[in-house]
């Protein structure tokens, strides 16, 4: 058991985390703001959005149970789980163990889990709706997840994910798979579209709900449930932007403290990025979805070629 | 301890003939049967607990009056690994089945019902504990057939019927092939006692394929599973529970032991095993999704989950020419999942029980709500579908884990020199991984439609919480889920000599193997923190959540509807709406059948659609082949017309034909 | 000579008895011929005949050609309405056949190696054609009466085999025979009479009805 606290910078990155996460939101939504001739919003709205969210009351249907109560609960819990062991800027996180990686897919799974369930709990087909066309299409994404995550692992001989990207570094590009590095790249960034409910797997700006997944999932949360769920998504934003960003800048500089503002940095413009990727495509049919769904997971294993080489 | 062991025999035994006397009250044979049966179990499990613990096996030697083979008994580590789930899951499957077949009150069937229980019970630890290949066919049969009178407990109904014909069909044709597989391995030496089985040169290949198919159909491999998804759901549910649970870990015990009386194991073995291990899984999950029928649903998991045991096996036997920790790995997450996937399939088929029972019909789509009038079984379901899903905290992550280990150590240690343990490992995360997401579709599906939302039907009017008898085994059952999840390293070092024992060179890798041991454990102690961190931080959250909305208003209101004036219970998701994506998607392997249209005039009358999803294989392969067997044999029916002259004509055509060859 | 007159005749009678249609021309055909049975017993034998081989062969042929055929006409008055055969296989068919089992006889007893006898072979001849036209019979007629007769033949086609091969006191063999003989045909008309009962008549063929 290997909790080795490098107290302060694990701990400066989960706090950057929990401050700065909504920020993420609104670059988004400015982003597309911009694209579409606005100003935006504020900078801080998100921040406004969960206050006012977290001083409500609730409201809740009949039908639910103690379920449809839990389920934000699990949610921020697995989600924050998540985020002490996902590493920031190649610096070790706060947990970190040899097949941690296992542990941090996992864990999103229990929330996605919970989640479905307290959508099924409200007893109507909206939610219903939501809850089979999430349930599925992360069914597909996983194993693209969990093959990138071991085309990564096959890369750098290891399988924590603190010590799996904190050895990527520019030396590895000098490897003969690195490569492989690029369609991993690629296959994380349709998983990160996909379990965020970006476009073009789900618009979050939408509330048609034959067109929702997400959205729809947490159509009956109200009050400081839907606070809880709202900064979820964010931090969700936050972990799995890492996992992407890691990947992407593999600049290393001597100094730790660098390493860290450069990574929240790399966030921010992926942020961007997304916000531009939802400015100029539209979200893809239904039926599609599971077809790109299938594209990220031949990215992401694609690096096995590069394996089949060097057998006889 | 031989005298423990003996004992055990002769308490089940007498158990189940005291259920049969004719009592005043239905509850006696209950008693008898279902406590007494628990009794004998814990009497059972002290050598069991013995040998695990660290002590030597037991063994017993008697010669018998039959001409054939010996009375040879042997408790060693496997068996007695083995022996864990059966012996703790029978006993508990009896005492849920005193509250289940109060449900049948005086029937006459009830007291043979238990003695076949007890009789299935006391054959399948002598399945496990046989060291002769005579006595092994004996029990195998003593299990097979109480298992066949067990699940025809329901006669009078057609369906029951059938399931329990293609059962039989179906577990005698996979005996006939471990007769040749016995035959075969006592060729060398003449004796059928498994100490003195050898491997003749070139016949390790026959032998193996002989155990997987003879194995493979008890233990339902995709392809030989067709008598589980009719069996299962056609008898009672504390049966269908023991039956999934643990009879067809038999198959794999028995698998596992050709292994060790093999010297050698060859690396396509592995392959084998992971390429059933993949048919089985995903074919498994893909039509359990599909289903209508609880139980069904729940017996396609099983085969699932044996998938799932089957990768771990395969890795194991694929890392274990590579002298690696793979080896290690892959074989003890095998192990592991059979122990947990006993439980929490008892579980769940207890939960589907206490189910049918309160509202009367095997049906989700009929069902809904049932969270309300059922707080614990729901509670205890939910768990056992976590549990089955692989999620943490809980005990189906740990044994998923270590297979992922060692999938993940197969790539990582061996990508550089591009060996088949990369490409193994490859498959199985893809597949575990894939298996896994479509398990969580699956029983999001079941607890949603049966649990959550509201009725669809006004079956459930008379619902009721299941009684105390059935609720109490299901408790200690998801307890346990909870337990092992989270002390996954105690099981670890328990698991570790049994794994070691398996392969008979076993302790020449004894250094992989501690180093794989040390990591592997370090590793579930660290996922266990982490998951009792998680479930604190739970808890703090839940507090604080409360602390603020203590004084915030709190109302209740219909679900909103989007504004329709008349909503009903039968707009919502259906269990199959719930996987419409995943049928279209795999529609060509699943090949749903649906029947009805929907009326697109004007003023649309009643109108009603089914879907209904035969079995592949069976549909595929098992109908065709048999019905075209039976087409050709009929032409051979003319033979025997019942004409007296033809008949005498036959015998003067044999004489003449004698007379000839003679003189030939 | 007289023997091979004998023979002749016997084959003459199983040529009639394959070719006839009448049941009562059957049991007259099948008298005649135990009784041409027994006088080839006694031309064939050299040697004085001691009482008991006397008592033997008269009983023989008393039973044989007066007793049992009596029985048989019996049976026929009180069970059979159609005196007619009712063969399977066509009469012109069945002389066909017999005529292949002269032909078979006649090389059997050229080709089989055969133990030193002290007759002419071609009572082996005979013995072998009636045995097969016995055979053919009982295959080829319905009627259960024609069985009993078919077995009757079978019978003298045996008995003729015996007394041509045996080497020494061939009468016990043919006591054997004649005990045989005696007890089927009673058990035969026994059941006559119970599937008369049952089936109101005598046909075997709605015996399938039985088949289960």
């Amino acid at each position: 058991m290997e909790f080795r606290m490098n107290a302060p910078l694990a701990l400066t990155g989960l706090a950057a985390a929990l401050i700065l996460s909504p920020l993420l939101r609104s670059i988004i939504n400015r982003t597309k703001a911009r694209f579409a001739g606005r100003q935006g919003q504020v900078m801080l709205q998100p921040y406004f959005e969960l206050h006012k969210l977290f001083q409500k009351g609730s409201v809740y249907s009949h039908t639910s149970t103690w379920i449809f109560r839990a389920g934000p609960v699990v949610e921020i819990t697995t989600v924050l789980a998540a985020l002490c062991m996902i590493p920031l800027g190649g610096n070790p996180a706060l947990i970190h163990f040899n097949g941690d990686l296992l542990l941090f897919v996992y864990l999103l799974g229990m929330g996605r889990f919970c989640t479905i369930l307290a959508a099924m709990d409200t007893g109507s087909s909206f939610e219903g709706m939501g809850a089979s066309r999430e349930a599925f299409f992360s069914a597909l994404a996983e194993p693209s997840l969990l093959i990138g995550l071991g085309g990564i692992a096959a890369l750098t001989h290891s399988l924590s994910l603190s010590e799996m990207y904190g050895r990527l570094n520019i030396g590895i590009l000098e490897s003969p798979m690195a490569p492989a590095l690029v369609f991993i790249l690629f296959a994380f960034l349709i998983i990160f579209l996909t379990e965020n409910a970006r476009i073009p797997v789900d618009d979050p700006s939408t509330h048609l709900e034959l067109t929702m997944i997400h959205e729809v999932m947490i159509l009956d949360h109200s009050g400081f449930d839907l606070g809880l769920i709202e900064y979820a998504g964010s931090l969700k934003l936050w972990v799995l932007g890492l996992l992407l960003t890691g990947l992407i800048l593999p600049l290393h500089t001597h100094s730790a403290e660098l390493n860290l503002v450069l990574a929240i940095g790399a966030l921010f413009l992926l942020a961007v990025c997304v916000g531009v990727i939802e400015s100029t495509m539209a979200r893809f049919k239904l039926i599609r979805i599971p077809q790109l769904l299938v594209i990220a997971f031949v990215l992401a294993a694609l690096w096995i070629i590069w394996i089949a080489r060097y057998s006889a | 301890m031989h005298a423990v062991l003996v004992s055990y025999f002769i308490l089940s035994l007498l158990a189940g003939l005291l259920a049969l006397f004719p009592w005043p009250a239905a509850r006696i044979r209950g008693y008898f049967g279902g406590m007494g049966g628990a009794l004998a179990a814990l009497v059972g499990l002290i050598p069991v607990i013995a040998v695990l613990g660290g002590g030597s096996p037991i063994d017993m030697q008697m010669s018998w009056g039959l001409p054939l083979g010996s009375l040879h008994v042997r408790l060693d580590l496997l068996s007695a690994w083995f022996a864990l789930p059966v012996l703790f899951v029978s006993a508990l499957g009896g005492i849920y089945g005193m509250g289940y077949m109060q449900h049948y009150g005086e029937r006459s069937g009830v007291g043979v019902n238990w003695f076949f229980y007890q009789l299935l019970a006391s054959g399948m630890f002598l399945v496990l504990i046989s060291f002769d290949g005579v006595l092994f066919l004996i029990a195998w049969e003593i299990m097979s057939f109480a298992a066949w009178f067990l699940v025809m407990f329901d006669h009078e109904q057609g369906t029951v019927q059938k399931a329990g014909w293609i059962y039989l069909a179906a577990t005698h044709l996979g005996t006939a092939f471990l007769f040749a597989l016995f035959i075969l391995f006592a060729d060398k030496t003449g004796s059928l006692d498994f100490s003195t089985f050898a491997v003749a040169t070139g016949s390790a290949n026959i032998l193996f394929l002989l155990a997987v198919v003879g194995f493979g159909a008890k233990a339902g491999f995709f392809g030989l599973h067709v008598w589980l998804p009719e069996a299962h759901p056609a008898a009672p549910s504390h049966v269908s529970g023991v039956m999934s649970g643990v009879m067809i870990k038999t198959g794999i015990y028995g698998l596992i032991r050709v292994l060790t009386l093999c010297p050698v194991w060859e690396d396509w073995w592995g392959w084998l095993l992971i390429v059933i291990g993949i048919c089985s899984g995903l074919g498994g999950i893909i039509f359990a999704l599909v289903q209508h029928d609880i139980k069904r649903l729940l017996a396609y998991s099983s085969v699932e989950n044996i998938g799932i045991i089957c990768l771990g096996l395969g890795m194991g036997i694929l890392g274990m020419k590579y002298q690696s920790p793979i080896a290690f790995l892959g074989m003890a997450g095998a192990m592991l999942h059979v122990l947990n996937h006993a439980i929490f399939k008892t579980t769940l088929f207890m939960g589907a029980g206490a189910i049918v029972n309160a509202t009367g019909t095997r049906q989700i789509d009929l069902m809904g709500g049932l969270q309300k009038k059922m707080p614990g079984t729901a509670l205890v379901f939910l768990i056992a579908a976590a549990a089955i899903c692989g999620l943490p905290p809980f005990n189906g992550f740990v044994s998923e884990l270590l297979i992922y280990l060692a999938s993940y150590h197969g790539i990582i240690d061996h990508a550089s020199s591009g060996a088949y343990p990369a490409f193994g490992g490859f498959a199985v995360i893809i597949s575990l991984a894939l298996i896994g997401g479509l398990a969580a579709l699956c029983f999001t599906k079941v607890y949603g439609v049966i649990f959550l939302g509201t009725a669809r039907d006004n079956r459930d009017v008379h619902a009721h919480e299941a009684p105390r008898t059935m609720l109490f085994p299901m408790l200690i059952l998801a307890l346990l889920c909870l337990a092992i999840g989270l002390n996954g390293y105690l099981l670890l070092h328990i698991v570790g000599p049994v794994v070691t024992g398996i392969h008979p060179q076993g302790s020449s890798m004894t250094g992989a193997n501690m180093t794989a041991l040390t990591q592997a454990w370090q590793t579930i102690g660290s996922i266990s923190l982490v998951c009792c961190g998680v479930i604190a931080l739970a808890a703090l959250i839940v507090l604080i959540k409360f602390l603020a909305v203590r004084n915030r208003t709190i109302c209740q209101e219909p679900t909103w509807g989007c504004a329709y004036s008349r909503p009903t219970a039968k707009l919502q998701y259906t269990g199959t709406s719930f996987v419409e994506p995943l049928a279209s998607a795999f529609a060509s392997l699943v090949r749903t059948r649906s029947k009805g249209d929907v009326d697109s005039s004007y003023f649309p009358q009643p109108e009603s659609m089914s879907t209904n999803t035969p079995d592949l294989f069976m549909n595929g392969v098992y109908l065709p082949l048999f019905s075209g067997c039976s087409a050709l044999f009929a032409h051979l029916r003319r033979i025997q017309n019942g004409r007296i002259h033809v008949y005498i004509l036959y015998i003067i055509l044999a004489l003449c034909g004698i007379i000839v060859w003679s003189f030939a | 000579m007289i023997t091979h007159i004998i023979v002749a005749l016997l084959v003459l009678i199983n040529l009639q008895m394959l070719g006839s249609s009448r049941l009562g021309g059957l049991i007259r055909a099948v008298a005649l011929e135990a009784l041409l049975m027994g006088f080839l017993t006694l031309v064939i034998h050299t040697g004085q005949f001691t009482w008991y081989e006397w008592v033997v062969i008269g009983s023989t042929i008393t039973v044989k050609s007066v007793l049992l055929p009596l029985l048989l006409k019996r049976a026929l008055h009180e069970t059979v309405v159609r005196r007619d055969v009712e063969p399977l296989v066509g009469y012109s068919l069945s002389l066909f056949f017999g005529l292949l089992f002269v032909g078979i006889s006649a090389l059997a007893v050229v080709k089989m190696p055969m133990p030193p006898i002290h007759t002419s072979p071609l009572v082996i001849m005979a013995g072998m054609l009636t045995v097969c036209t016995g055979l053919f019979l009982i295959i080829t007629r319905t009627k259960a009466i024609t069985q009993t007769i078919g077995y009757l033949v079978l019978e003298n086609g045996i008995y003729a085999l015996g007394i041509a091969l045996a080497a020494e006191s061939p009468f016990i063999v043919e006591l054997g025979i004649l005990l045989d003989v005696f007890v089927g045909v009673f058990v035969m008309g026994i059941m006559i009479e119970n599937i008369n009962r049952e089936f109101d008549n005598i046909d075997t063929t709605q015996l399938t009805s039985l088949k289960d």
